[in-house]
């Protein structure tokens, strides 16, 4: 079998018997959908660290970014990489598990337990494909509060995340501002601007126009649209990274050759790099998955629900700190000071850093100092209020 | 906590026992933001002293990481352009320590700290201090203080006024004055009950508490 197949059946397997723990809601607990439809069952598939508390007050949601997952700070089970947040998420480190007890779930519209267009639709046997609702980010974040009611945790201590998952964040604290102590949305915007609605359309009509797509039942022909997804991916990957980085990192060089070729071979670097970046993401991720997640984020205006986002944080008790990076063009610091801005004028706490770093909008996934000392220092003092200083 | 006073008065240059002053200014409890709040000293003070609810603005992104390093609630932003951002009344307290004369527009940010905040307390150096005046007038050249370091040409300080050109702005935009301190070069105030001149002549820096006039 060769490391590609075999990757894909652990890919498979992770569908719908991830190595996580899983929560079924049953039909007793439907999830009510922006679609207008209430989704019924479903599952989420969850990873936890540390211990909850007595007072059930230490409780640290993380949400993931786009192509993310729940294994923040464990070696993934597909890929045998360390988990995707490690240089932030562990014992000792700004999201401490030693003192939080961090959650973290698979996204609703994800591939890897919680139930999304590949997940087995109970009524039909079949994958659900594009039978699936339509899923919005605020539908995302009603899961997780189902999760987090099973968990019988009533406020979290924070919610954090970076990218699509600070979005989660900024739905959070304005849908449950009272079960959010804190919150931390980083490299995020309260909306989805029109040049990143663009980026996702082109990614989801590489998928789309990859033969192998099937109008989205490439299951039922036992192909996947491995190329479409690819092209998606590396056309986004180059959104994630900056100018400035690219040439520094890669420049104009050559791949393993001395001179240009005269072909269409990856005669450059930065070429090889985002063909292994495309290659290696569809080992782990499914085409339609990549549709629906990306379609979420589009529709993501917080403003337009609660007709402005000063509304939307009127009057909340919750502590933010906002974080954004200079280099960062997909969600560019601008974003940031807008939230920052309505929270200001909500009467809100909030901190606001901008970190000066090259490396674009992937930084927050990065060794960045100012971001991991930002975080620790908003959390121990987030704990001196919640009374959780007993911990350490 | 009376600990962490004396760490921080220790730990403090005589030129800024302004902030000291200010902390004890501010009644237990209160909403207050520091505008233009450097490295966090004041709001950790008002924090750990005090039990405010302290905010910070701070134009420099460096200053303001480290103070959310700390753990304090800071955003970057400019007196000049941003405190309009606020609601009217968001505040107890709004504080300028040593930065009016780094504004444009000095009398807009205090207009401004007047609307958000009840109060709004300005520590600021005083240009009539008599050292001043006096290498002014011997050396004809720009004064360059010990608290002043700065070159006319490097400095970031443009619009400097005396103690008697800031309680006729405090008329101009209709401001009362509920309090106000001057403070010798030791840090000690100068004589309560001395007139207005005797303050403009021996007070290096002045701390005022303002309200709104009806």
């Amino acid at each position: 079998m060769s490391s590609f197949a075999a990757a894909s059946d652990l890919r498979l397997r992770e569908v719908d018997a991830p190595q996580s723990e899983v929560a079924h809601f049953g039909a007793d607990q439907p999830l009510a959908m922006d679609a207008g439809v209430n989704l019924s069952p479903f599952t989420i598939a969850y990873q936890t660290y540390g211990t909850l508390n007595e007072a059930r007050s230490n409780a640290v949601l993380i949400c993931h970014a786009l192509t993310g997952d729940q294994h923040v700070a464990n070696v993934h089970p597909v890929t045998g990489k360390p988990g995707w947040w490690e240089i932030m998420v562990g014992p000792g480190k700004p999201i401490d598990t030693d003192r939080y007890f961090v959650i973290c779930s698979n996204v609703l519209g994800g591939c890897m337990g919680t139930t999304g267009p590949a997940s087995i639709n109970p009524a039909t046997g079949e994958p659900w494909g594009l039978d699936l609702p339509v899923v919005t980010i605020r539908d995302m974040v009603r899961a997780q509060a189902m999760l987090i009611d099973r968990l019988g945790i009533d406020q979290l201590f924070c919610v954090a995340g970076g990218s699509m998952g600070g979005m989660q964040v900024l739905q959070w604290a304005a849908s449950y501002p009272e079960r959010v102590f804190s919150a931390m949305p980083i490299a995020a915007a309260a909306r989805h601007s029109s040049q990143n609605i663009a980026f996702h359309e082109v990614g989801r009509q590489a998928v789309m126009a990859d033969p192998d797509w099937r109008a989205g039942r490439y299951f039922d022909h036992g192909v996947r649209p491995l190329k479409g997804l690819a092209v998606a991916r590396m056309a986004a990957h180059i959104t994630y990274l900056s100018d400035e980085a690219l040439q520094r990192k890669f420049g104009r060089k050559l791949q393993n050759r001395a001179a240009p070729t005269f072909s269409f071979d990856a005669d450059f670097q930065i070429e090889s790099y985002l063909r292994h970046q495309g290659s290696s993401f569809v080992e782990r991720f499914d085409a339609n998955s990549y549709l629906y997640v990306t379609r979420a984020m589009d529709y993501f205006d917080l403003a337009e629900d609660y007709g402005s986002l000063a509304k939307a944080y009127n009057g909340t008790r919750t502590r933010f700190c906002v974080v954004s990076f200079t280099s960062d063009w997909l969600f560019p610091t601008s974003e940031s000071r807008a939230v920052v801005h309505a929270l200001n004028a909500g009467g809100a706490a909030v901190s606001f850093v901008e970190v000066d770093t090259d490396k674009g909008h992937d930084a927050f996934l990065l060794d960045e100092p100012d971001l991991l000392a930002a975080t620790r220092g908003f959390l121990d003092s987030a704990a001196r209020a919640r009374g959780l200083m007993g911990a350490r | 906590m009376a600990s962490v006073f004396d760490q921080e008065r220790a730990a403090m240059s005589v030129a800024r026992v302004d902030l000291l002053l200010i902390s004890q200014m501010v009644e237990r409890g209160a909403r207050v933001l520091d505008v233009g709040c450097g490295d966090g000293q004041l709001l950790r003070l008002l924090a750990e002293t005090r039990d405010v609810d302290a905010r910070g603005v701070e134009l420099s992104q460096r200053g303001v990481n480290d103070c959310v390093a700390k753990g304090l609630f800071v955003v970057q932003g400019d007196a000049d352009t941003d405190l309009s951002d606020y609601p009217d009344d968001s505040f107890d307290y709004v504080i300028l320590s040593q930065t009016l004369q780094a504004t444009r527009q000095p009398r807009r940010v205090l207009e401004q700290m007047l609307r958000i905040g009840r109060r709004a307390i300005v520590s600021f150096p005083n240009f009539g201090y008599w050292r001043i005046r006096w290498q002014l007038a011997t050396r004809g050249r720009m004064p360059v203080t010990k608290n002043l370091s700065y070159s006319w040409y490097d400095t970031p300080n443009i619009h400097f006024c005396t103690i008697r050109d800031f309680v006729a702005l405090t008329e101009e935009i209709n401001a009362k004055i509920e309090r106000a301190v001057a403070l010798d070069s030791a840090g000690q105030p100068v004589g309560v009950s001395a007139p207005w001149w005797v303050w403009n002549v021996f007070g290096e820096q002045a701390v005022f508490v303002l309200e709104r006039g009806r």
